[in-house]
Order: structure tokens, then C-alpha cells, then sequence
């Protein structure tokens, strides 16, 4: 057991600490308050290889694996969790393609994204009708000579209108359920793939959210990533890491909300002294600081079981689970800290709930999290 | 490198204790709670297998592992029988760590290395029956005879787990009045001496096989050789000591609540309701997923303040979160489990009743999780704010 980041590993949680400190955190509250798409800085982390952690050296990327990942999204969490979101599915579809890509799609696509020339990539598995149960998608891809037409509507697209790439599930094949899928990388300005207008959400407000309309898109065969049918496999493999980048971001919205909860507590007095000094405080802060650090082991955790490929799904559904509810808690706990003033947009905290309510949901919803875990644990003592 | 991986070593440390805990202490945990039966013959076998000095090194007639090791086959141990568990805790720990890290070379020859192999059973004492968290607070007294040769002790301790059964008890006294923490001294006590008399044993809510008792002092007589560590630093040999026992505990803990966790995922496939194993329900799927996930969370934060104590890191604040998470995690299994078992988890025909009242102690002893709270926050404010 060892838990000292190797030299990769430590530059780029070093390298997002700063991004964090001296990019994301000083714009959080406007992008917050004016749901402000953070392009700049979106293409600024792509500039230093943070659109990309986890993509071999040779399309661009970092290579430096999941455990790196995890750091640095903690670490750009801390600054603003809208931007990391963008960030996340950004490195999530350019891991797919990598993974499901050929040679000539990998050429095609990754340099690019990495290079920032686009602000984000979108993935779209989700539609009105489906989201836990994502086999049940309804939006087609119709073959035709040497195209696929894609038609739907897909929901809940994370930079949907400022991507420059989306991947698209959609469903080949009428019956066949999961097998029936196959994914679609979809380039901006394609005629007939029409964002929505954003939704109007609590949280994650300095990312963009909308639908995407679907409306005879037509896209070559080539933009097909994998085997016809192969779409399920291409989403679900996604999610699997997602898992950990979300309950990364998790800690990281967590970690930032203990820590101006310990500053306001050492700073702001009662009876003449800080409120830390009394042990109601002192006991939001003791369970804040284990359950974290409980939270960041399992993540990491879940992450080195992924960079040695061993299996890891039980894992990263109990880092995904476990971390998005502390993060919940903890934000909770750093408010009550905060009193009142905790309430407004004068402390950063109300913020910090807001955007760790959404983590309990997306990328597979805490009830989701646990089927999967109570399915291996029963598998194990069968 | 961040890895999660243990070395051959560690694997062959559970493993072997894995396989003793199940063949030689499981199949009599039942009745040796029952009948509040200290495990004599188990402790015996735990001497001869190396689990009484996990982590003292050979020349001290120790096994020579880690701290990690240690962890693993304490879960192993506590999963079959937490009394056994906290048995062997307290000689690893609360014993045989101090004397490792404070005591002369003569001490380990003549103490430690018969502790270590298990020839001889050890306890502590630091609690009194008017002071606990508050160990500043204590009143028994060693005051040095007039000849300079020996201590002579008088007053009452509290809480001895493996009084009533063992060979030697490492003491903290007050040697100077007025002074709380700095004037106190850590002794070796042996037992039997004239003058020291064991209480009966307490009637217990769980770990009913471990036995308890006051040690009541009287004119005890412990030679000047016995001291441990320096006069006035008895309250710092104390607290280095809870450190480590605290990594003890939460893995009692966890091994508590993890054999509740487990026989709530077998029973839960065997029981039918409604025309189908309840395993097939998700009012008790969402049980087991969360009691899996916190048991693991709180195994990661036991082994992270194992490591930490192995590379001879602080380890104060992290040895505190693990036993504060592992305790209120195995209280939470647990009582969970009797949720699962229903009316079966009430009776103690089933072992999660037993499980349950084990599981209690462990937010008790070793530092309530009022303490480990304490220092949590009081470690958090400080660096926060450095």
C-alpha cells in the first residue's frame, strides 16, 4: 500500500491546483450567478493537457492514467465544479475514443479537442424518456448508403451548443435492447443536430446543460465509433471512469467547502471566542475531515484498481456513491457553519452545495450505484 | 505510486489467520459469549502462531510484521470472536507496542519477549472509576520509597480488559500531585504482587468471552527498574500507545462488522418472502450495498493509519478518524444486519444479536468517538489554519 503520487501523478494535481487557484476559483461566483459557459478557461486547460489526462502522449494527451485524473479533478473542483464538469466528459469522450476509435478517428478528432481548438466535447446517452435505464433509449440511427441518419432527441448534454464534438447512442437496430445501440461521434455545425436552449438548473450553473434535437442528421459510416451494435458497450465503458471522476469532483467540491468552513470558524467569534473553540463546531468539522478522507481513499482506490486493469466496478460504484453523499453532508455541515451568512452568495458555500446536489444524479444515480454494488455483493457470496 | 496492494507477506498474515480464526475461534464464539468463557486454549494458539507480537521484531521473540499485517489478521480474528479480538489488541498494542517503544533492553528481555510469544498475557491500565477521557484527571498514586528503590502504588484502575488472566499490566500513575498530564509515569506492573488485588469480573453488554476487572493497589511495591520510559512522561507513553490501539480497535471493528455484513448477504439469499429471496429486494439490496461500502471506506482509512504508523509518520489524527469511522461503522452494520435477519437478528440463535452488542464497545474503549472527535477537529483547525 502506498499512497505517495509518482512525479506524473503529482504534476498534474500540481499543475490543477494552480489552474484551480488562479483561473477556475476567481471566476466561479460570475459564471455561477450569470450561467456563464467558462470558454476561456475551458481552452485554457485544454492548452496544458488537462482536456486529455488519460490519452496516450501520442494524440496529444497525457497518459498519465486514472489515479492522475482523479487528482487533478479534485484538485479543479476546488476552484469550480461547473468547469470541471465540462472538463470531465471532455476527457471521458476523448477516452472513448481513443479506446473504441480507429487510427483514422483518433487522428481526426483527438489532436484538436486536446488542443483546445474546440471548448468541450459532449457525450449523449440520456433522452426524456430514458436515463437510469439507458437501454431503452428511442432516438434511431437509420443507415443509408454510405450514411447514417440520426433522428431523437437526447437530454441532460453537458456543453450542448458550445461542444465541438458530441458522442451520440442511438439506436440501430429496432429491437435487440442494449445490443441494438451504436455510438456516433457528431461534429458541431452538422445539419440537423440542434441544441436546445440551457436548462435552468440549481446547481453547476457555470456549465451549460440543454437537449439536443436530433433532426435527420446525416453523418458518414466513419463517424461510427466501434462495431455497428457496440453503442452500450461504448457508454458503459465511459461511465465506469466517469464514476470516478465524479466522486473525484465530489471531493474536491467537499474539500472546498471544509476548508472555508475551518476558516470561518477560526476567524469569526462568539462570546468572545472563535466558534471553533466550542465543540458544537468542532464536531461538523471532525466528521466532515474523516468522511472525506474515508471518500478520497475509495476513490483512489477504484482509480489505481483502473490504471492495472484489474476489475473495478464494485469499487468505483462505492467511491461514486459514498463520495457524492458525504459531499452532500459535508456541504451541509460547512453552511451551518457559516450561520445565516452561510446562506448567501456573500460565502462560497451555498455555491458548493448547489453544484455537490447534482453529483448524487448524474453518471449513474446513487440508486444505480447501489444495485450495482448489492449485484456484486451477493455475486461474491453466492 | 498510489496502489491498494499488499505485499506476499501481509496476504500470508491474513491467510494464516483467516484459517485459525475459522477453524480454531468461530465455531465456539457462540458459546464462549454464552457462558462469558475466556478463550484460554485460542490465546494459546495465537502465542504459537506469532498473532500475540504481530509486529515486535524476532529478536524480541516477536513475529516481525507490519502494522498493516497486524491490521488484517485482527479483522480476521475479530470477524469469528471479538473478545479473542480484543484480547490479542490489547497485548499487541496496548502492551507490547509500549514496551517495544520505551522500554530498556532488559525490560524487553525479561517483559516483551515472553509477552510477544505469548508465554505471558499482558493488560493496561490508565482508566480510573472516576476518571476515563479525562485521563489527566487520574488519582492513583506511585510514590518512590524513601531508599530510592522502589515505587510504592495505591489506588484503583478500571476497565482492565485480560485483568482477571493476565501476567503483567503496563500502569499509568500519578508520581506528582498538581502536575495532571505531565506528572504522571508508566510502570510495569507485574501480577500476581502482594498488595494488588483483581476486582470481579463485569458483567458486560458484549466482548462478554474477554474478561474486565479493577485492579485495586494497595502498598504494591514495583521496583525502581520497572519504571517505563522517563519519571513525569507516563501521559505521553499513554497517548503514543492509544495511538496504536486505536488502529487495533477499528480493525476489531471492521472484522465485527464485516461478519455481520456477511451473514446478512447469505441469510438474505436463503430467506424467502413473497415467493422469492429477499436478496431479490431492493429495501434490502440498498442495506447491503451501503453496509459493503462503509465497511470498505472504514478497512481504507485503518490500513492508510497502519501504513502511516509503519513509515513512522504522525499518525495521531488518522489513527483517531479510523477508529472514530470503523466503530460507528460496525455499530451501524450491525444493527442493520438485525434489521435483515428481522426477528432471527433478535435471538441468539443467529450471531448478529451477538455482533450487535460486540460492536458496541469499540465507540467506547481505546477513546470514546467523543474524543477521536476531539482530536480531529482540534488537528484540523491547526493546520487549516498554519
Amino acid at each position: 500500500m502506498n499512497l505517495e503520487p509518482n512525479a506524473l501523478q503529482s504534476e498534474l494535481r500540481d499543475l490543477a491546483r494552480q489552474a484551480a487557484r488562479d483561473c477556475l476559483g476567481p471566476d466561479a461566483a460570475r459564471n455561477d450567478r450569470e450561467e456563464r459557459f467558462p470558454e476561456e478557461n475551458l481552452r485554457s486547460l485544454a492548452r496544458q493537457g488537462l482536456f486529455g489526462i488519460n490519452v496516450p502522449m501520442t494524440y496529444g494527451g497525457r497518459g498519465a492514467g486514472v489515479v492522475a485524473y482523479a487528482l487533478a479533478v479534485r484538485e479543479l473542483a476546488t476552484g469550480c465544479a461547473g468547469t470541471t464538469v465540462a472538463l470531465m466528459v471532455t476527457n471521458m469522450v476523448a477516452e472513448a475514443i481513443v479506446k473504441f476509435g480507429d487510427d483514422a478517428q483518433r487522428t481526426r478528432w483527438l489532436p484538436p479537442l486536446l488542443r483546445g481548438e474546440h471548448a468541450a466535447a459532449s457525450f449523449c446517452l440520456s433522452e426524456p424518456g430514458s436515463g437510469s435505464d439507458a437501454a431503452s433509449l428511442r432516438a434511431t440511427a437509420r443507415r443509408d448508403g454510405d450514411d447514417y441518419v440520426l433522428d431523437g432527441t437526447k437530454a441532460w448534454i453537458t456543453s450542448g451548443g458550445h461542444a465541438g464534438l458530441y458522442l451520440i447512442m442511438a439506436r440501430t437496430s429496432p429491437d435487440g435492447g442494449s445490443r441494438g445501440i451504436s455510438a456516433f461521434v457528431v461534429e458541431a455545425g452538422t445539419p440537423g443536430l440542434l441544441p436546445g436552449r440551457p436548462e435552468d438548473k440549481l446547481g453547476l450553473r457555470g456549465s451549460v446543460t440543454t437537449q439536443l434535437v436530433l433532426d435527420g442528421c446525416r453523418v458518414p459510416v466513419s463517424h461510427r465509433l466501434g462495431a455497428e451494435g457496440d453503442g452500450f458497450k461504448v457508454a458503459m465503458g465511459s461511465l465506469d471512469g466517469g464514476r470516478i471522476g465524479v466522486a473525484a469532483q465530489a471531493c474536491g467540491i467537499a474539500s472546498a467547502a471544509q476548508k472555508a468552513a475551518v476558516g470561518f470558524a477560526r476567524r469569526t467569534g462568539a462570546a468572545g471566542r472563535p466558534i471553533g473553540d466550542s465543540q458544537a463546531i468542532q464536531w461538523l468539522v471532525a466528521d466532515s475531515e474523516t468522511e472525506l478522507d474515508a471518500g478520497w481513499l475509495l476513490c483512489l482506490k477504484a482509480a489505481s484498481l483502473k490504471d492495472r486493469g484489474l476489475a473495478h466496478s464494485r469499487e468505483a460504484a462505492m467511491a461514486k456513491v459514498f463520495c457524492t453523499e458525504m459531499a452532500n453532508e459535508v456541504c451541509h455541515r460547512a453552511l451551518q457553519v457559516h450561520g445565516p451568512e452561510g446562506y448567501t452568495a456573500e460565502h462560497p458555500v451555498e455555491r458548493h452545495l448547489r453544484d455537490a446536489r447534482v453529483t448524487r444524479i448524474y453518471e449513474g444515480t446513487s440508486e444505480v450505484q447501489r444495485i450495482v454494488i448489492a449485484r456484486e455483493s451477493l455475486k461474491a457470496l453466492a | 505510486m498510489v496502489d491498494f496492494e499488499f505485499t506476499q507477506e501481509q496476504l500470508m498474515v491474513r491467510d494464516l489467520a483467516r484459517s485459525f480464526a475459522q477453524k480454531d475461534v468461530a465455531p465456539h464464539a457462540h458459546a464462549w459469549d454464552e457462558q462469558s468463557r475466556y478463550p484460554a486454549e485460542a490465546v494459546r494458539k495465537m502465542g504459537e502462531l506469532g498473532l500475540m507480537g504481530v509486529a515486535v521484531p524476532p529478536e524480541w521473540d516477536g513475529a516481525g510484521f507490519d502494522t498493516i499485517s497486524y491490521v488484517l489478521a485482527m479483522e480476521e480474528v475479530s470477524a469469528a470472536c471479538a473478545s479473542t479480538g480484543v484480547v490479542m489488541s490489547v497485548n499487541n498494542s496496548l502492551v507490547c507496542d509500549p514496551l517495544l517503544k520505551f522500554g530498556t533492553d532488559a525490560q524487553k528481555r525479561d517483559w516483551l519477549a515472553p509477552l510477544a510469544s505469548g508465554r505471558l498475557l499482558g493488560c493496561f491500565a490508565l482508566s480510573e472509576p472516576a476518571s476515563g477521557s479525562d485521563a489527566g484527571a487520574a488519582q492513583c498514586f506511585a510514590r518512590l520509597s524513601d531508599d530510592g528503590t522502589h515505587y510504592i502504588v495505591d489506588g484503583t484502575k478500571n476497565w482492565i480488559t485480560n485483568g482477571p488472566d493476565a501476567d503483567v499490566c503496563i500502569l499509568i500513575a500519578v508520581t506528582e500531585r498538581g502536575k495532571g498530564n505531565r506528572g504522571m509515569t508508566a510502570f510495569i506492573s507485574p501480577i500476581p504482587s502482594e498488595g494488588l488485588t483483581i476486582g470481579a469480573h463485569e458483567k458486560k453488554l458484549g466482548i462478554k468471552a474477554s474478561s474486565t476487572s479493577q485492579l485495586v493497589y494497595a502498598q504494591v511495591k514495583i521496583p525502581v527498574e520497572l519504571r517505563l520510559g522517563a519519571v513525569g512522561d507516563g501521559f505521553k507513553v499513554a497517548m503514543a500507545t492509544l495511538d496504536g490501539g486505536r488502529i487495533g480497535i477499528a480493525a476489531q471493528a471492521l472484522g465485527i462488522g464485516r461478519a455481520a455484513y456477511e451473514a446478512s448477504v447469505r441469510y438474505s439469499q436463503e430467506r424467502m418472502a413473497f415467493g422469492a429471496p429477499i436478496s431479490q429486494l431492493q429495501a434490502i439490496q440498498f442495506k447491503l450495498a451501503d453496509m459493503a461500502t462503509r465497511l470498505e471506506a472504514a478497512r481504507l482509512l485503518t490500513l492508510r493509519a497502519a501504513m502511516l504508523k509503519d513509515q513512522k509518520a504522525r499518525h495521531s489524527k488518522e489513527s483517531a478518524m479510523a477508529k472514530l469511522f470503523a466503530s460507528e461503522t460496525a455499530m451501524w452494520v450491525t444493527t442493520q444486519a438485525i434489521q435483515v435477519f428481522g426477528g432471527n437478528g433478535y435471538v441468539s440463535d443467529f450471531p448478529v444479536e451477538r455482533h450487535f452488542r460486540d460492536a458496541k464497545i469499540t465507540e467506547i474503549y481505546e477513546g470514546t468517538s467523543e474524543i477521536q472527535r476531539l482530536v480531529i477537529a482540534a488537528s484540523t483547525l491547526k493546520e487549516m489554519g498554519a
